[in-house]
């Protein structure tokens, strides 16, 4: 029998949810029976819903554990690891079924993600990890180029420009100094697909980035990453340091004429920073404030000198691109684009998680095949793709193929891969009021369309919320939107309003019914609801005891009331009532 | 602090601040520190601070990042001191640190309380989240409790969305939470000051 290994996803998520607790309480059994099995800490395993999360690997394969305690941990290692019988209580798929979750996915950004030990180079370079550097440091520069142009492959921080053609505008510019940056400042609300891969294979992002800037003629490359992911700090400054040591970075790598080095600088919080003028003008010190383009970086980028910038995930393909070669990856995507794309499911699913699907499946398949369908019983109503510059989308998409094309004819965007899935309980003029509020905040200020007219657009929302408006009002908020669309330099305001546009597009009923009758269908806007507790109340004053406002009175075993003057409509009460007395109209 | 050996000239940062005495890690050489341990040790620590980066304008925002974790925040002094490290105006500093979120001119609480309100979190009640824990606390977001224990936050995402609603103590991500789950975390961190 082969060696066992145990495997403890370890990323953010998995923390959050009390890997570390798992982890320890795992090592000290397997130490108290001296049993020799390789524990080790992975990244992401990417069922997010199911952490913690323990793999073991046996003689079969990987068997998953999820939703594990401490309590489990001791009945873990006695069934499978001693008495070799699953724990059937917490297996959530073996090697010998197909499961949904995984069956329909293709993992090429995330292949090592949760297998390795993202702190490890050994382990990274023991899955062909650098392989790809010497094969490219063999060939022209030109040649690599041309590789990644026949891939098809497209920028997938969201705008799906195309990465060959980006890489040959900067290989073409004539400088001595020229740089590279990996944009790892993921700030859409709602999107962990680079977090997790910083987290999960740093070294797959440094190999892709090292390649690039060999194709490019680069000097020094930056990781500029989000202040708010210190895992994928430390790893990444992990990584950073191995490969140096290795001679995979720095002076003359691999012993050709070739040097590049990475720094990681770590951004201060703010949005617009993703914007690749405005991030530069971050690492150079300044506020993060977009300029006009052209020049484009290509030309004159990071301290003036031509830079190429590209996001996490799409750094994260090269590797792979150059150890399969370029049809391999363009066959798994669309005609008009190659490859996969990582996609964080989140919201009202059954399943969610970090997914990486072919370019071109479908959303019906990713939403109910994958993440299972909507949770707790309740109807799909409309998925959210793209963050606070992408759109909802409806039931009438669900055979939309995911690719840059078809979505954004939709009216939403493929973005970085944020996919927030919503249901009935779910307001479509809350959610474009959520986004708004979010831009106006972010907006740098320096294009006043963007600086004043977020925020008439966040006011007219805010009034539709409360009931007060009229038709022509709809219609202004239209010219408005189209208006900031127009006029903004950058992508913040340029795609600000399409929440809002396809709110209006696919669910206007919902507007008119906030507007004309004055009632919000999905009972989620504070002024057009009211709770009162039914004759089902048992007396038990919970409620009461709950209520922030002290709105709610009652004796003992009777039925309580309560008053609308004082209540504050935050449905506390409706949470914690023991026999669902609380309705909400 | 930054050392120079009057005997070889050897330069090396010091660590320590409660000695009043070291030797050069090069020749050995005995080096007195009195002049140092009278220096204020707010200066000092600035001084520490600004050691760890080359005086560019690029080192602007990592200077500030150093700074607030040593300080919790960016005192006046501070910030004079990082414009004549850099040879900014004072203005300049303010411009590009209020800029970032991430960046604040007063003493914070003992706890960092921040409650994500990303998009996940937000369908699946965050405002909810944040109203049990300003009133647990008696306090409204961005505020700081009296006692000077808790910090008081909103943030945009946190990138845990699947456990999602979630907050964030410290380092310590809190997932799946109800109000009662919410008020429950904050009480434990109350039980571990008391």
């Amino acid at each position: 029998m082969s060696k066992k290994k145990v495997r403890v996803g370890y990323a953010s998520c998995g923390i959050a949810a009390g890997a570390e607790e798992v982890y320890q309480a795992l090592k000290k059994i397997l130490e108290g029976h001296e049993l020799d099995v390789d524990i080790e800490k992975v990244g992401c395993i990417g069922m997010c819903h199911n952490e913690p999360i323990v793999e073991i690997e046996d003689n079969e394969g990987a068997h998953t554990y999820g939703n594990l305690k401490v309590d489990n941990v001791k009945e873990l290692v006695e069934k499978h690891i001693i008495d070799e019988i699953p724990f059937e209580d917490k297996l959530i798929t073996s090697p010998s079924e197909e499961y949904d979750y995984f069956s329909k996915q293709r993992k090429v950004v995330l292949r090592n993600s949760g297998v390795i030990d993202p702190e490890s180079i050994e382990e990274y370079m023991k899955r062909d990890g650098y392989e790809a550097l010497e094969k490219a440091l063999d060939m022209k520069p030109q040649e690599i180029i041309d590789i990644i142009k026949e891939s098809n492959l497209r920028g997938r921080g969201g705008a799906g420009f195309p990465t060959g053609l980006k890489w040959q505008f900067a290989k073409d510019a004539d400088s001595e100094e020229k740089y590279l940056i990996c944009n790892a400042d993921e700030g859409d609300p709602g999107a962990f697909m680079d977090r997790s891969v910083l987290e999960g294979d740093p070294h797959a992002v440094l190999e892709g980035m090292i390649i690039g800037a060999y194709a490019t003629g680069a000097i020094k490359g930056y990781i500029y990453c989000r202040a708010e992911y210190p895992i994928a700090v430390k790893r990444l400054g992990i990584a950073i340091e191995k490969a140096q040591k290795r001679g995979l970075l720095g002076e003359n790598i691999l012993d050709t004429d070739f040097s590049f080095d990475i720094q990681v600088k770590e951004g201060a919080g703010a949005f617009v920073c993703g914007e690749e003028t405005a991030l530069m003008h971050s690492i150079e010190g300044e506020r993060g404030m977009p300029r006009p383009r052209p020049p484009f970086p290509a030309q004159k980028g990071l301290f003036g000198k031509p830079t190429n910038i590209n996001n996490v995930e799409t750094w994260a393909n090269i590797p792979w691109i150059l150890r399969n070669g370029s049809e391999e990856f363009s066959s798994l995507g669309t005609d008009e684009s190659g490859g996969t794309k990582v996609f964080a499911l989140a919201g009202k699913i059954k399943r969610g998680g970090l997914v990486e699907v072919p370019i071109g499946t479908t959303l019906r398949e990713v939403i109910f095949e994958i993440g299972g369908g909507i949770a707790d019983e309740k109807d799909f109503k409309a998925v959210q793709l793209g963050g606070p510059s992408g759109g909802c989308l409806t039931d009438d998409h669900l055979n939309t193929p995911v690719d840059y094309e078809t979505l954004t004819e939709a009216g939403a965007i493929m973005g970085s891969g944020g996919m927030i899935v919503m249901d009935e309980d779910d307001c479509m003029v809350n959610v474009a009021h959520y986004f708004l509020d979010f831009t106006q905040e972010e907006s740098c200020g320096k294009c006043t369309f963007c600086r004043v007219g977020t925020k008439r657009l966040l006011e007219m929302l805010e009034d539709f919320s409360k009931g007060k408006g009229s038709e022509e009002d709809i219609e202004k908020l239209k010219e408005m939107a189209d208006k900031i669309k127009k006029h903004s330099l950058c992508g913040l305001g340029q795609t600000a309003p399409n929440p809002v546009l396809t709110t209006l597009r696919y669910f206007e009923d919902e507007y008119h019914a906030h507007l004309e009758e004055g009632t919000c269908p999905a009972k989620v806007c504070r002024e057009l609801i009211t709770y009162t507790i039914s004759e089902s109340c048992i007396g038990c004053g919970t409620c009461a005891k709950e209520c922030p406002a002290s709105a709610i009175s009652g004796e003992s075993q009777e039925i309580h009331v309560i008053d609308q003057d004082v209540c504050i409509k935050c449905g506390a009460c409706q949470e914690v009532c023991p026999v669902d007395a609380v309705e909400v109209e | 602090m930054k050392l120079e050996c009057e005997n070889c000239g050897h330069e090396w940062i010091h660590q320590s601040e409660l000695e009043n005495k070291t030797v050069c890690p090069e020749c050995k050489h005995e080096i007195e520190l009195q002049a140092d341990v009278s220096t204020p040790s707010l200066e000092r620590d600035i001084e520490r601070v600004l050691e760890e980066h080359s005086a560019e304008p690029s080192s602007l925002i990592p200077i500030l990042q150093t700074a607030q974790k040593k300080f919790g925040y960016l005192p006046r002094d501070v910030i004079e001191n990082i414009a004549e490290y850099l040879e900014l105006p004072v203005s300049k500093i303010y411009g590009v640190a209020t800029f970032y979120a991430q960046f604040r001119f007063e003493p914070l609480g003992e706890h960092m309380v921040r409650v994500c309100h990303g998009t996940a979190c937000h369908v699946k009640g965050a405002d909810k989240i944040g109203e049990a824990v300003e009133n647990k606390l008696g306090i409204e977001t961005g505020e700081t409790t009296e006692d000077g224990q808790f910090t008081l936050e909103r943030v945009a995402c946190l990138g845990c969305c699947s456990l999602a609603p979630v907050m964030m103590v410290d380092d310590t991500a809190h997932g799946n939470l109800t109000r009662e789950k919410a008020k429950q975390v904050i009480e434990k961190y109350n039980e571990v000051e008391s």
